[in-house]
């Protein structure tokens, strides 16, 4: 099941030259560009490794994209995504994130509803296989 | 040629003047005093690769050209500053994505324990990408006495991204011409990487004084007439004695000058005009002791 977090991701995937140019545009905001990734794409996992520390002070979107490969190397199967942080005071939090890999078979995020005192009904997600 | 809309002649007296090259030459020439050989260098350079741009734009096939180089010459002879300059020649012919120029030295490179070093290079490198990377006395970075050090896996890492990556940066690497020299005999892959050997000479005794001259006048300073023979006095004595860094050296001297003029002017009874508040005299340089044999008199700094 695809997977749609972030931005862009109702879009189909960008392709290398698109993600050089969103991270040109976080560039010229001045913002911090992370790499994350994860192979738990639940929406309340907020908390993705990360690869290697925030790039501050880049100046051309190369230097991400050479993260970026070696992090697809290392992690091909995970989803990967671009993370943007603002550090303008009162800001100070993440602006824009987008995945920018995706593992070749994803996962379903399987909906359980379970019947509850009075009728009530509760709902969980997991991720599975 | 496949490109049908690729136009079919060049006009590049209009290129050098609309590429903004002109006018990056035209500053160098303004700004930099002397350096005549460096200035033709980089000319030549210029004009080599605007004809290279044209071809492409004519659809004439060309490959990338090595751009690396390395700048040698004694300190304060105008190494960094031209290196600037030519991060903001090198953006304007479209050899480089965005200009800036990140400057390091092996500290910024090397690190202190095993696996520090290729992440540090790493981060530079990351940093320069767009730009122009510029290395300062690069031949620290190789240490043959230590066949360990962690010199050489930042060497290894810089060979490599100079020649894969030769689109995204240019490396400049800079220092004293004897030093590089061996550096490059015993590194044969920077020397093969390296298309461009720019040498600085060392500034003759006249042009340290203009380059004196033309600082204080970026600081609305001036000399009088006796402080300008005292000027040229100094240089001709402070070129002698030990630590001399050419146009540097100057620079240091003036600071120090200022400061003397200040304490001079403060104690001066009465009203100052801007006149007073701007003038360098003689007696503001030669109470230095660079006229008192310098550094050989004692062992700290001269002043
Ligand atoms: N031709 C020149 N005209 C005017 N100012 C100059 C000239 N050359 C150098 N300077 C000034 O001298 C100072 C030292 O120059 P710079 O830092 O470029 O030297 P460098 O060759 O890089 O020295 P080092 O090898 O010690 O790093 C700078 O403040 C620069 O502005
Ligand atoms: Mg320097």
């Amino acid at each position: 099941m695809r997977i749609t977090q972030g931005c862009f991701s109702f879009l189909p995937d960008l392709d290398d030259v698109q993600i050089s140019q969103q991270v040109e545009y976080c560039l010229e905001n001045e913002w911090a560009i992370g790499i994350e990734y994860t192979d738990d794409p639940h929406p309340r996992n907020t908390y993705w490794n990360m690869w290697g520390n925030p790039m501050f002070d880049l100046r051309d979107p190369k230097g991400v994209m050479m993260e970026l490969d070696d992090c697809r190397k290392s992690h091909g199967d995970s989803y990967i995504r671009i993370v943007a942080f603002d550090d303008e005071r009162g800001v100070e939090s993440v602006k824009m994130s987008f995945i920018v890999n995706r593992p070749a078979e994803e996962p379903q995020i399987h909906m359980q509803r379970t019947d509850f005192v009075d009728r009530a009904q509760k709902y969980a997600w997991d991720v599975r296989a | 040629m496949d490109d049908a809309s690729a136009p079919q002649t060049v006009d590049l007296a209009k290129e050098y003047e609309t590429s903004g090259v002109a006018e990056v030459l035209r500053e160098l020439d303004e700004e930099l005093i002397g350096l005549a050989p460096v200035k033709q260098r980089i000319r030549e350079t210029a004009a080599l690769l605007l004809v290279d741009k044209a071809r492409r734009d004519l659809g004439l096939e060309v490959e990338t050209p090595t751009l690396h180089m390395s700048f040698t010459g004694n300190p304060g002879t105008g190494k960094t500053t031209v290196a600037m300059k030519m991060a903001g020649l090198l953006h304007r012919l479209g050899y480089v994505r965005k200009g800036h120029l990140v400057n390091v030295t092996r500290d910024d490179l090397v690190g202190q324990y095993i696996g520090h070093t290729a992440p540090k290079t790493k981060e530079v490198l990351k940093k320069a990408m767009g730009g122009v990377l510029f290395i300062d006395e690069a031949y620290y970075l190789y240490r043959p006495d230590n066949e360990r050090d962690y010199g050489q896996e930042a060497i290894e890492i810089l060979l490599q991204v100079m020649e894969n990556n030769r689109d995204d940066l240019v490396v400049i690497m800079a220092g004293y011409a004897d030093r590089m020299d061996k550096f490059f005999s015993a590194n044969p892959g920077f020397r093969s990487r390296i298309a461009h050997h720019i040498e600085f000479p060392d500034y003759t005794d006249g042009e340290l004084s203009k380059i004196a001259e033309a600082m204080l006048e970026q600081q609305h300073y001036h000399f009088d007439d006796a402080g300008r023979q005292a000027m040229a006095d100094y240089i001709h004595h402070r070129r002698k004695q030990p630590h001399f860094a050419n146009a540097r050296s100057i620079r240091n001297a003036l600071d120090r000058a200022r400061l003397r003029a200040a304490n001079r002017v403060f104690q001066t009874e009465g009203a100052l005009d801007a006149i007073a508040l701007s003038t360098i005299t003689e007696a503001d340089i030669r109470i230095s002791r660079v006229f008192k044999g310098g550094l050989d008199v004692d062992q700290r700094s001269p002043s």
